[in-house]
């Protein structure tokens, strides 16, 4: 038996290994992953894809970190079943390993729509480090020069940019009105959008994929794409960014409470003793709308599955929950957003106070709700971020200086003394996600 | 751990710990080599803040549970295990701006010279006192634990 097992070699795993090793230096930990390699950055896959950083540099968090945490490592084994009662798990070639603390930090996978012809050679999705293998290896075996991106999210804009860098003809589409609808609003997704064209990028919003065509010559090959219009787009490859959905698959049929995500509390529980859960896979409490939800983003993913580590090593921490926060720099635009930042415009006692500059392409966004920050959209200038971050989720009243956060000048000196100083000298030696 | 620490009534507002930031971090480390002749220009890691009366710079504080460090993407923000200080490697750097965000005190800049990566104060690594205190000519700036 082993004492602490996890399923997933990624962020989650990095974030408990780093944790149980804080309290525990000596209990075993298994480390259970499908894919041949251990964690590496999946962020970085688009740069890996636009060939700007090589496999080497992408190890996360460092080498030999699963050497000197002492970890065994079960690569390219797939955890296929799962017994709760008798604590074990079943690996695809049928080993058995028992746990005493079990972690499911399986993440999530990308949808892929049941369409016609989907599959045809040259349809991707992005979120391993062999989609960009393969889509890199397509690209140079049929010298592609189109390409179609569907999916206007974090995802879809990454592969969009590496395929550019790549010299392709890329076409994005999305259902929606705009890029990157569930975090920024129009006139920030508006300027996205602008710099994107500029460098060549075609834009065609509200439409969705009906059909993927075959190719004249061969119709086992993506040749282009049907959209819901009827129009035709031609394409030598196509890659699905629609979204993602956490990997439930060797959960479901067990007792284990699953709502969108594995159902976990504050302290990163399930509903089976023993048995944790974070990151992609699991449903946590979103502070800013309070509610359950699941956020499949990468920093999340590390920092539940570093209290997730806490409270399987025996100590209880409580996970202060997630936020939506999204920060990017694609086609030469910074941009920052957190919390609410889709609205537009006051309602249901909600504030927005607005700063845009057309011309110097910079856009600042904040929502307030009695006082405190809701959210905020920062786009071309995003130096601040961290500072506004800061005071939303410490709730602070801002109302006497509010007007500041999207001046031009605004920074820790624009804050009255006494927040400031607190600010600065003790949120240094502050434990964020860590015991006192 | 040793920090930097300011007197904010000590700042003046001068300027020059930015300066002299941008100078031991270029090629030459020579005040006039250094923005007369190099290309790409000395950028400075810290950053002056002014709202006045008050200005003073901000360095990163290497804090005890760094939000940049278990935030970062790519792994290039990490704690060095001899000095428990926080360190940026440029190398592995993505510029995908996730410190700037989570970094309470606005410590993370877009580096002016490469904008697909950051910069942020190293504490003048292999000198005993940052440049930014040892030039401070009113004192404003301290070398500290506390």
């Amino acid at each position: 038996m082993v004492k602490y097992v996890i399923i997933g070699c990624s962020a989650g795993a990095v974030g408990a290994v780093e944790a149980i090793r804080e309290l525990d230096p000596v209990g075993d930990i298994a480390v259970i992953s499908e894919e041949p390699i251990p964690a590496y950055s999946r962020p970085m896959i688009g740069k890996y894809l636009s060939g700007e950083v090589n496999l080497e540099n992408m190890i996360f968090p460092s080498k030999n970190f699963w050497e000197k945490q002492k970890v065994q490592l079960f690569l390219g084994k797939k955890a296929v079943k799962l017994d709760l009662t008798r604590k074990e798990i079943e690996l695809e070639d049928a080993e058995k390993i028992g746990f005493d603390k079990l972690l499911i930090a399986t993440g999530s996978k990308p949808i892929i729509p049941n369409i016609e012809g989907v599959t045809k050679k040259g349809v991707y999705t992005f979120t391993r480090i062999a989609d960009a293998e393969h889509i890199r290896e397509t690209v140079y075996a049929i010298k592609a020069q189109k390409a179609v991106v569907v999916g206007v999210g974090l995802i879809g804009i990454t592969v969009t940019e590496a395929l550019a860098k790549l010299g392709l003809k890329v076409t994005l589409i999305g259902r929606r009105d705009r890029v990157l609808n569930q975090v920024l609003d129009q006139k920030a997704a508006g300027i996205l959008e602008e710099a994107m064209r500029k460098e060549g990028v075609c834009i065609v919003k509200g439409r969705t994929v009906q059909r993927i065509l075959g190719r004249k010559d061969n119709d086992d090959m993506v040749g282009g794409v049907l959209l819901d219009d009827g129009s035709a787009i031609e394409c030598d490859l196509v890659v699905f960014a629609v979204g993602v959905v956490p990997r439930t698959e060797l959960v479901i049929n067990t007792e284990l409470k699953i709502n969108n995500g594995v159902l976990t509390d504050r302290f990163t529980r399930t509903n089976i003793p023993d048995v944790y859960a974070c990151g992609d896979v699991a449903e946590t409490y979103d502070f800013v709308v309070g509610k359950q939800r699941v956020l499949a983003l990468w920093p999340l993913a590390r920092i539940s599955g570093r209290v997730a580590g806490y409270n399987m090593a025996g100590l209880k921490l409580e996970y202060p929950g997630v936020a939506s926060m999204t920060a990017l720099n694609h086609f030469g635009v910074p941009i920052i957003s957190v919390g609410l930042t889709t609205q537009s415009g006051d309602s249901e006692g909600y504030e927005t106070l607005v700063f845009h500059d057309q011309k110097r392409r910079i856009y600042r966004k904040i929502m307030l709700k009695s006082g405190k920050i809701m959210g905020m959209t920062l786009v071309g200038d995003v130096e601040r971020a961290g500072v506004i971050f800061h005071l939303m989720k410490n709730k602070v009243n801002v109302e006497d200086f509010k007007h500041k956060l999207i001046a031009d000048n605004f920074s820790l000196a624009s804050l009255p003394e006494t927040l400031r100083k607190q600010l600065i000298w003790e949120v240094c030696n502050e434990f964020h996600y860590s015991p006192k | 751990m040793k920090r930097v620490y300011v007197n904010e009534e000590l700042c003046m507002g001068c300027g020059l710990c930015e300066v002299y930031c941008a100078v031991q971090h270029s090629k030459s480390r020579d005040l006039l080599k250094a923005f007369k002749r190099e290309t790409p220009k000395p950028v400075s890691r810290i950053k002056l803040l002014q709202e006045k009366p008050v200005s003073f710079p901000v360095q990163c504080k290497s804090c005890r549970d760094p939000l940049c460090v278990s935030a970062c993407l790519s792994g290039a923000m990490h704690v060095d295990e001899k000095t428990g200080s926080v360190i940026h490697d440029e190398e592995r750097c993505i510029g995908c701006l996730t410190c700037v965000m989570v970094c309470p005190i606005g410590a993370v800049r877009i580096n002016p010279n490469n904008s697909e990566t950051v910069i942020k104060c190293d504490l003048c690594q292999g000198s005993e006192i940052p440049a930014c205190v040892k030039f401070c000519p009113n004192e404003a700036l301290t070398l500290e634990e506390r």
